[in-house]
């Protein structure tokens, strides 16, 4: 096998290792399941009756489904955090580093498992959706689009938690990840039209990447005018991915030089 | 720098910010040896493990690995070694099986053969009937048992073993003791670090003591014993024995007179004077009745009181020098 295979093999033997926790976790498998439907349902039901729609979105489960799916894949990476901060705790981070592996596997292998968790989370979500009323307006290739930029977005989230799980010395402060995510998925177009928001919580909402991927997904699953969403949620997530990535592999670098 | 050895190690410095965990450790172990790095904590020995094991550059000096650099070549050498940490780095949330697995897939052994390893290596500790069972249902013993097996997968030639024995029953601890002198018998050139003379004593060829970063002493076990002043006798006598004929009858076993303190006979033993065998036979002959005989071995602290005057300090904080312990020393 070349360099690149063996890489490629590394990655998947960790991604797998990754993977295997979460039947084995049950608060983690919770997480990834009943805690989406929880929230879908929840915003439908709660909120649902409450917020008054721009006309051309049929009912607040149109509206919500594209947003909270956002959200959701924002948080998928935070298993990522709380994984590398307890490798690095009980030495197994070492014991990778001790092995003839690709240096880039151990953080490959933690983003491309989550790339799989936040895929069946939005199955999960989506069928729930379909389920109390979502309906798509797109043909197959719009909904894959859809997916696709829901997963890169999602990549990009897991570098800033494997930057947080490498930076953070427990579990627990790992999941300060939060403090970021929760307010900018609120002050977005995700939950709620912007234009309902204060002046200045309305300008930053609207520049807000999360309301830019919101309503490419948006525009793709409810065939609504994508304006620049679609190629600006690409630009966003790729953006993030090349600032956020090499910060965490130069603090995996450090991390483990102690 | 000669191919003899398999681990080889010159002028090694690391520092973090002002503290000096190394400050020139040279260390040399041929192949198919056991080297004990024996210290204290805090001396450097699991930094200097760090650097053996590719994990941690030296700020200066070199070292060679199975011939290869750990710098240069560290890649390359990554597949020559086995590393047991100071934690059991075992996963959790995997089976046994699924943990020594995994470690072979990234030692690129294959999936067949990874497999197969898996089994041989459970098989022998003793872990088989914990195969499919989750890591995290493990005794520490089993763990550590675990952790040890995790090293060997790729039957590396060169394994390095930091305090494998670290909060270990005494059971477990002599099982992992049998395991590792059944490696080097099979070859294996194998570095341990420990803060037990006893478990140098027992596996190291030969042994080098660090201290504050520094190798102060290395030898074998009976070259720093003979520094230590080897095992002591220790005998209490019944009441009403002849105090003076016991010491008469023990005098030719001893390094030097036997004295008596608190009512305790205590004396150097002569080595290959028969040990404690023959000076029970002694004393019967010369009429001296035994409450308890016992053998002390050399500690860690006596070691460090003959080489540096002061106790090894097992807990010592940095900055804060205590003065040598009397009480200790006594």
């Amino acid at each position: 096998m070349s360099a690149l295979q063996y890489a490629a093999s590394d990655t998947l033997v960790l991604a797998k290792r990754n993977l295997a926790r979460i039947p084995r976790a049950p608060d983690l498998l919770i997480s990834y399941t009943v805690q989406p439907v929880m929230f879908v349902l929840l915003f439908v039901y709660v909120f649902g009756g409450a917020i008054e729609l721009p006309p051309q979105f049929g009912d607040y489960t149109d509206f919500l489904m594209p947003g909270i799916v956002v959200q959701t894949m924002a948080f998928g990476g935070f298993v990522t955090a709380i994984g590398l901060s307890e490798d690095l705790r009980k030495g197994l981070i070492d014991r990778f580093r001790s092995l003839p592996i690709a240096r880039s596997a151990v953080l490959a292998g933690r983003t491309i498992s989550d790339i799989a968790l936040n895929l069946l989370s939005i199955v999960i979500m989506m069928g729930v959706g379909l389920l109390v009323g979502f309906t798509f307006e797109a043909n197959v290739l719009e909904i894959l689009a859809g997916v696709g930029i829901l997963l890169l977005f999602g990549y990009a989230w897991s570098w800033f938690f494997a930057l947080m799980g490498l930076t953070a010395s427990s579990s627990e402060s790992a999941q300060a990840g939060f403090i970021v995510i929760f307010p900018l998925t609120f002050a977005s177009s995700a939950f709620v039209p912007p234009d309902s928001m204060p002046a200045g919580l309305q300008a930053f909402a609207e520049a807000n990447p999360f309301s830019t991927v919101t309503d490419a997904i948006r525009a793709l699953w409810l065939d609504l005018p994508a304006h620049t969403d679609v190629w600006m949620s690409v630009v966003w997530s790729v953006g993030l991915i090349l600032v956020l990535a090499p910060l965490a592999a130069s603090r995996y670098r450090k991390a483990t030089h102690r | 720098m000669s191919s003899d050895y398999a681990v080889e190690a010159e002028g090694l410095v690391k520092s973090y910010g002002d503290v000096k965990a190394l400050a020139g450790v040279d260390l040399r172990a041929p192949a198919g040896s056991v080297l004990g790095l024996l210290g204290p904590n805090g001396a450097g020995k699991t930094t200097a493990v760090r650097i053996l094991t590719t994990l941690l550059p030296p700020d200066s000096g070199s070292a060679r690995v199975a011939g290869l650099d750990v710098v240069a070549d560290a890649t390359a050498l990554r597949s020559q070694i086995g590393l047991a940490g100071q934690y059991a780095a075992v996963d959790e949330n995997l089976t046994g099986a699924e943990n020594l697995e995994m470690v072979g897939r990234l030692y690129h052994l294959g999936k067949a053969k990874s497999r197969e390893r898996a089994r041989e290596l459970l098989e022998r500790f003793e872990l088989d009937e914990a195969t499919d069972r989750l890591a995290r249902t493990y005794s520490g013993g089993m763990r550590r048992r675990l952790d040890l097996a995790a090293a060997l997968v790729a039957a590396p030639p060169v394994i390095f073993l930091d305090e494998p024995t670290t909060g270990l029953d005494p059971r477990s601890r002599a099982n992992l003791l049998e395991t590792i002198e059944g490696r080097v018998a099979e070859g294996t050139t194998v570095l341990l670090t420990t803060q037990t003379l006893d478990e140098a004593d027992r596996l190291a060829d030969s042994i080098s003591v660090i201290d504050h970063g520094k190798v102060i002493a290395e030898g074998t076990s009976d070259e720093l014993k003979a520094r230590v002043g080897g095992e002591r006798l220790e005998v209490t006598l019944t009441e009403g024995s002849q105090q003076e004929q016991a010491i008469e009858a023990l005098v030719p076993l001893a390094e030097e007179r036997p004295a008596c303190e608190n009512g305790i006979l205590k004396l150097p033993m002569r080595d290959g004077a028969g040990g404690i065998a023959e000076a029970v036979r002694r004393l019967d002959q010369a009429g001296a009745g035994i409450e308890d005989i016992a053998l002390r071995r050399p500690t860690l602290d006596d070691v460090f009181i003959a080489l540096t005057g002061r106790a090894a300090e097992h807990e010592q904080r940095e900055g804060e020098e205590r003065e040598p312990a009397e009480e200790v020393a006594a």
